[in-house]
């Protein structure tokens, strides 16, 4: 009989309702931000964290991986986001759920919510008998929409958990707890050894996820998801900037041909410039 | 539909490839149509070889609708966030 691992893990992953991939922003009337009454869908790089989550599972002994649970902060329709996840593979979902009309939430505050969840679960004596600890956060880099690419980092310093950003490769010592992660940076690539627990976002090169198929979208149906309020977790979703305007870069507008060298010489010093 | 359980496969199947058709890029293909039209063909075979012929093409339209809208996706994706524009952060 083969022994029990000594340390199971616990996977959250945070996923977003963000505007589809393939919808072309535009911006509203108001000039206040982007027109969102368009398609949404999962941001693109947390598919990526919710495969990897999977992957993980796969890869590591049976029953190592103990739960993955998928969590999303957003109106109801961020539902449909969550039952893509459970469909993928995800063992239950949690739902914190805000106003209809509300502002979209800034990073600081889905990390305050984050971090005010799993210290929830954490530090609750019998949550952990029951269910253990949530060791490691997988999430997407940035979001396609907003392209912030700051949620990850804010949740592990306010968790003081360490953090491996921009993950192309992630392996998992589950015996010395510990991940060694292959981060994309600028020039080139990176590993990092972090120890459990650890906050991990994934960048566009770490896989490839799979499809939702339509039996597991009818199974997903009957997986758990947690509803909760922002008053549960004590966090306020104010947001602490204003936007005072948004507006498209300026049309482009057409170039000229010119026929030799001399002509664009001659073409730039009408333009002003003049050599060094 | 000869049996039961191709009669099932047969249905899974155009369930299956009617959600996939919902996403389909071009809005003058018409996907549905074209899936409706070559089932209804189909229906009233009786050969068992012919009637697995017919799913494993289901199948095999299927995968590669899957893999145009992944490599559509991906090709998206990179062209969006391509590598070595990603880190801002040292590496310290």
């Amino acid at each position: 009989m083969r022994p029990s691992p000594a340390r199971l893990l616990n996977i959250l992953v945070p996923v977003k309702r963000a505007v589809d991939y393939s919808v072309k922003i535009r911006v509203n009337p108001q000039q206040t931000g982007i027109d969102t009454n368009v398609k949404h869908s999962m941001n693109p790089f947390d598919e990526i964290a919710v495969e990897e989550a999977i992957r993980l599972r796969e890869r590591l002994p049976p029953g190592t991986v103990k739960h993955i649970k998928a969590i999303s902060i957003g109106p109801a329709k961020s539902l449909d986001v969550l039952r893509t996840a459970l469909a993928v593979g995800a063992d239950s979902a949690a739902h914190v759920v805000l106003p209809e009309n509300a502002p979209a939430p800034e990073p600081l505050a889905i990390a305050k919510t984050l971090a005010s969840y799993i210290n929830l679960q954490n530090n609750d004596a019998a949550k952990v008998a029951k269910d253990g600890k949530v060791d490691l956060v997988v999430l997407g880099k940035q979001a396609i929409d907003d392209d912030l690419g700051v949620t990850g980092q804010m949740l592990a310093g306010l968790l003081g958990w360490g953090q491996a950003t921009f993950a192309s490769k992630v392996e998992v010592d589950v015996g010395r707890g510990e991940v060694v992660v292959t981060r994309e940076i600028d020039g080139g690539a990176e590993e990092v050894r972090c120890r459990l627990p650890v906050v991990i976002t994934t960048d566009l090169r770490l896989n490839e996820p799979r499809y939702a198929s339509l039996p597991n979208i009818m199974k997903a149906k009957k997986k758990p998801v947690e509803k909760l309020a922002p008053s549960d977790l004590g966090i306020d979703y104010t947001p602490q900037l204003t936007t005072l305007r948004v507006t498209e870069p300026p049309k482009r507008v057409g170039g000229g041909k010119v026929g030799s060298v001399q002509e664009l010489v001659e073409r730039l010093k009408d333009a002003g410039i003049t050599g060094v | 539909m000869a049996s039961r359980e191709t009669r099932l496969r047969a249905l899974a199947l155009y369930k299956e490839l009617h959600r996939l058709g919902r996403e389909y890029p071009d809005p003058s293909y018409d996907f549905h149509g074209r899936m409706r039209k070559l089932f209804e063909k189909n229906r009233t075979l009786t050969d068992k070889d012919e009637i697995e012929n017919a799913l494993k093409l289901g199948e095999y339209i299927k995968n590669e609708t899957l893999a145009l809208y992944s490599l559509r996706k991906y090709r998206h994706l990179k062209r969006m966030y391509p590598p070595g524009s990603s880190s801002t952060t040292d590496s310290s």
